[in-house]
């Protein structure tokens, strides 16, 4: 047997292997909050660990059988370095932060080295380098979230600095694809709608958050109004749709009335068939995608291929280097989940899928647990944000719904992207310690309350409420990890304001 | 007594109720707070279940026909390791095939030259035919992975898969010959499979010289010889369309079509159009099947007169035209026109098969099958099987019926009048030669920048009890029906029934 063979079925049975560890990777993320126990939580986080050094090892060691590009060697230490210094550096300087987004935080980027690595050296090289930079930036976010109360109270300038930003794109704005998209700011380009995303969120929390008058309600629908007219006018529509349905969902979490939802939704049916007969470039996006063959060499182009490299994938992927998803115009940016598909297959897409949820997910049981309102709204409307934009890439690239030209967060090249991306994650990481210092504060209380021997919740909370409180199932304690999930209270950590305490049996 | 569902219900409606009234703090927690959250995800599980119900339906149901997609060239890289397989016919004739020098070189061959131009297609300077179609198949290879791995050893390429087609070699031959120097087209299916056992289209070209000839091909637009024009050709159907004109009277029609009559006299004004019989005949009295076997334009145009205009567009449409066909070829679309508004002029001259209406040879091959198959349109395919180097099954296709378009007495009642006219009428020549003849001839005239000419069409099946065969013939320039095409079809005949 000779080396070329020998090497193409190692590179062969690296590829099972690696899909093989994706399939165990996303198991134990569901399964993980199965245990009850820290102990037996923490021992499945590191496996996870290790599958994922695994698959990047794999994947990596692939790349370099292609190639034999010495730069990958140091390339993939740098990234090992890296990868390690963020799990250890998360866990010691935080250690109540959440492992499971962590873990797949880091598992994202990886599947983003490897195939950003597969198309450009040098747009992974520079794509590392932001993430590393957004990395070292990120370990002090929460920091901030927990210290700086006052972050709840800028509202209005977070209003100011979204809508300034997003304007400031369309006055200076180069276009790139017939979008105005990005602003050069020393020699880097930056494409300021991913980082407006964040402020927005803060901004209509910040305004749905202390009432919900009618009149607020007006402002803050007439504010995420100028956001989206703003994104439709520079030709990002992906971004207008994302902006659109996050406000949508805060909206009906923060005001519990579905009316407004469905007249918000109305107004967007209204608004998307009036976009069709007025703009010929949204025509032309639903002309793809009814059928991209009809100008397959034109418009359809792009998503032919992508139809065309899911296809080539088929269930177990033709291998990392084996396929041609090159063939895709932006493969790397809006079309990498077809090139996932082509090369590692729709069992490692589905997987992957499965993750991006498992992140929303956690995100919402954040929402969920956390008392004080203006963070509950934030955490949501960013994992609406994060949700909203896998669904538009992924189903825009397998032709589920017309392509809008977004990227999968932390796995798509871009810079702006994969920075507001880890951001986002740590500003949720820090809400999530929030909830731990509302629970500390709380145990505080407690145990107060416990040295008066008073069982009963204190006078400030409802007659009777309490103990009714008290046969209320926990919602969602198992994923609580490894903390006293027998004992929970939400407290309203404004500042100045009474604890209330409600003793869970 | 506190565990009561009921009690937290009544209560849960309670807090809901306070939480309406926007003025007052609500209540910070409990499961009822959290229940807008946990619709806001339910949502978003559905959209990600959505995302992965999208790729298992692309995966279960789509990737078959995306990679067989003519514009998917992902599997041409697959040549570096492969050698593309042949193309063969049922009794092993080879059709295309790859030869491979002792350097490793590959060339492409085509043992029959231009006979099968088109419908095998080439497979350099771009694909087409099957070689287009079927290019994921044949460089794929599903010999057992130790051959694979034995063949990587000694370096030497695997062996593609091999693409059985129905076509029969010798129809193939005799009807590319009988087309003779006309261009056109000629296409024989067998009604009750739909397999298709010949498919001609002239002019043509030599698949082996693509290369050297490709400039000549691609810069002589006049006579468009890499056009398939059996598949995309689309011509004025003329006479051969009162097939389905007279369908659209008997369902009009269904209990006293048979007490039709007609006097010819030659020529029928309607406003400013007059419709004329072909060569100034005048037919005299004739019932519907003396109509149809004299190929009587007045009586048609009368026919057509009185059709309503929607249901001689449904019944036109029943039969696929503005529609795709059922088949996985490359094909036009035939085009129908008439609608509620269209003028007199205009329900005269579609009646007898003028006016706008075009048509594909393979179209109306498939019209005539499926009047032979008892009303049964079946599939039209010429890919039988996929099967590896050393002969093990791949893939198998099986004839698939796609609808039922006429019920068998109406098909009948056509079977009869195609009779007559393969008995006494326009294509009486095909009789008394030991086999039933059931037929339409046309004479479609067109005109094209400021020349006119007529195009000449023979449709028809065989034997009438008991059809093996349907062919659809068009020569283009060749006059009646009579004159050219319904010689070419007995020529084919003949080859099928005697060999």
């Amino acid at each position: 047997m000779n080396l070329a063979n020998l090497q193409e079925l190692a590179v062969r049975a690296f590829h099972y292997v690696s899909l093989a560890l994706m399939v165990i990777y996303t198991i134990q993320s569901v399964t993980v909050f199965r245990q009850r126990h820290a102990r037996s939580m923490e021992k499945i986080f590191l496996r996870q660990n290790i599958e994922m050094f695994l698959i990047h090892f794999l994947g990596f060691l692939t790349l370099f059988l292609n190639t034999f590009q010495e730069s990958l060697i140091f390339f993939y230490l740098a990234q090992l370095i890296y990868l390690l210094f963020t799990l250890l550096l998360f866990r010691n300087l935080y250690p109540r932060a959440s492992r499971s987004l962590i873990n797949n935080m880091c598992m994202l980027l990886v599947i983003g080295f490897i195939m950003v690595s597969r198309f450009s050296t040098d747009q992974a090289l520079k794509q590392f380098q932001i993430t590393a930079a957004g990395t070292a930036l990120a370990l002090l976010v929460p920091l901030f979230v927990r210290k700086l109360l006052v972050l709840t109270r800028l509202t209005w300038g977070y209003v100011f600095v979204g809508i300034g930003l997003l304007g400031l794109v369309v006055i200076a704005a180069r276009v790139t694809n017939g979008a105005k998209l990005s602003i050069s700011v020393a020699g880097f380009s930056i494409q300021p709608s991913e980082f407006v995303k964040i402020i927005f969120v803060f901004a209509i929390a910040g305004l749905l958050s202390t009432q919900h008058s009618f009149r607020r309600v007006v402002i803050a629908t007439v504010l995420a109004a100028v956001h989206v007219l703003i994104l439709v006018v520079s030709n990002d529509l992906g971004s207008a749709l994302i902006f659109f349905v996050t406000y949508l969902i805060m909206l009906f979490v923060a005001t519990r009335n579905p009316f407004l939802t469905m007249i918000g939704l109305l107004a967007f049916c209204v608004a998307a068939v009036a976009a069709y007969f007025l703009f010929s470039h949204v025509r032309v996006r639903v002309q793809i995608w009814r059928d991209p063959f009809l100008d397959y060499a034109g418009s359809g182009y792009q998503i032919c291929q992508s139809l065309f490299a899911i296809a080539a994938g088929g269930w177990l992927g033709t291998g990392l280097c084996q396929g041609s998803p090159g063939a895709i115009p932006y493969v790397s940016q809006d079309f990498m989940f077809s090139a996932i598909l082509e090369e590692w297959g729709a069992i490692f897409g589905i997987c992957l899928i499965l993750i991006c949820m498992a992140v929303f997910l956690m995100f919402i049981n954040i929402a969920m647990k956390l008392g004080n309102r203006f963070y509950r709204l934030a955490a949501l409307g960013l994992g609406v944000t994060y949700a909203t934009q896998v669904f538009l890439t992924i189903g825009g690239g397998t032709k589920l719904i017309p392509m809008t030209g977004v990227t999968l967060p932390l796995v798509s090249y871009g810079g702006s992207s994969v920075l507001s991306t880890i951001l986002m994650f740590a500003i949720v990481q820090g809400l999530y310690m929030l909830r731990g210092d509302e629970v500390k504060e709380e145990r505080r209380a407690s145990w107060q309350a416990e040295a008066r021997s008073e069982y009963a919740p204190r006078e400030d909370i409802r007659q009777g409420n309490a103990s009714r409180m008290g046969t209320r199932p926990e919602s969602a304690s198992r994923m609580d990890a490894g903390r006293d999930s027998t004992r929970r209270a939400d407290a309203r950590s404004r500042a100045g304001q009474e604890t209330r305490v409600w003793r869970q049996r | 007594m506190r565990q009561d569902p009921n009690l937290d219900e009544t209560e849960g409606v309670r807090i809901r109720k306070v939480d309406l009234n926007p003025k007052k703090d609500e209540p910070l927690t409990g499961r009822k707070h959290n229940m807008e959250l946990s619709i806001a995800a339910w949502i978003f599980v559905l959209l990600f279940a959505l995302l992965i119900g999208r790729v298992v339906w692309i995966n279960v149901f789509e990737a078959e026909s995306l990679r067989n997609n003519i514009n998917n060239t992902k599997a041409d890289s697959n040549s570096d390791n492969i050698i593309r397989g042949d193309i063969r016919t049922l009794d092993g004739t080879v059709l295309a095939t790859t030869l491979v020098d002792e350097n490793g070189n590959q060339t492409r061959s085509y043992p029959y030259d231009n006979v099968f131009a088109h419908v095998v297609g080439y497979a350099s300077n771009g694909k087409s035919g099957m070689e287009a179609e079927e290019n994921y198949a044949l460089l794929s290879s599903h010999s057992s992975l130790l051959k694979q791995i034995r063949a990587g050893e000694t370096g030497e390429k695997v062996q593609g898969d091999r693409v059985v087609v129905t076509l029969d070699e010798k129809l193939q031959q005799t009807a590319y010959y009988a087309l003779g120097s006309y261009k056109g087209a000629v296409v024989v299916m067998e009604p009750d499979s739909g397999k298709i056992l010949a498919m001609v289209s002239k002019p043509d070209f030599n698949p082996n010289f693509i290369g050297m000839e490709w400039e000549n091909l691609v810069s002589d637009t006049s006579s468009s010889a890499l056009l398939n024009r059996a598949t995309q050709g689309l011509y004025p159907p003329g006479s051969t369309f009162k097939m389905i004109t007279t369908l659209a009277y008997l369902r009009a029609h269904p209990t006293d079509y048979s007490g039709f009559s007609w006097d010819c006299e030659g020529a029928l004004s309607q406003g400013d159009v007059t419709i004329t019989c072909y060569g100034d005949q005048k037919h005299g009295m004739e019932d519907l099947g003396g109509a149809f076997s004299n190929s009587c334009n007045t009586a048609f145009a009368q026919i057509g007169l009185d059709l309503d205009n929607g249901q001689f567009r449904k019944t036109a449409e029943e039969f696929l035209f503005n529609h795709a066909l059922p088949t996985s070829m490359q094909h036009s679309q035939s085009i129908f026109k008439l609608t509620k508004d269209s003028s007199s002029g205009e329900q005269m001259t579609t009646a007898i098969g003028q006016g706008d209406t075009l048509v594909t040879p393979l179209h109306m091959a498939l019209v005539t099958s499926t009047i032979a198959n008892g009303g049964i349109m079946m599939r039209p395919y010429y890919v039988d099987h996929i099967e590896t180097n050393d002969g093990t099954i791949v893939k198998q296709y099986d004839p698939e019926i796609y609808k039922k378009v006429l019920t068998p007495d109406e098909a009948g009642i056509l079977t009869d009048y195609m009779k007559r006219t393969a008995e006494s009428g326009t294509a009486a020549a095909l009789s008394g030669n030991g086999y039933t003849v059931a037929g339409k001839t046309g004479s479609a005239e067109y005109e094209s920048n400021g020349v006119t000419g007529t195009h000449s069409w023979f449709c028809g099946f065989a034997q009438t009890s008991e059809p093996h065969i349907a062919i659809a013939v068009i020569a283009e320039d060749g006059g009646t029906g009579s004159a050219t095409a319904v010689p070419i079809a007995k020529q084919i005949l003949d080859a099928f029934f005697y060999g």
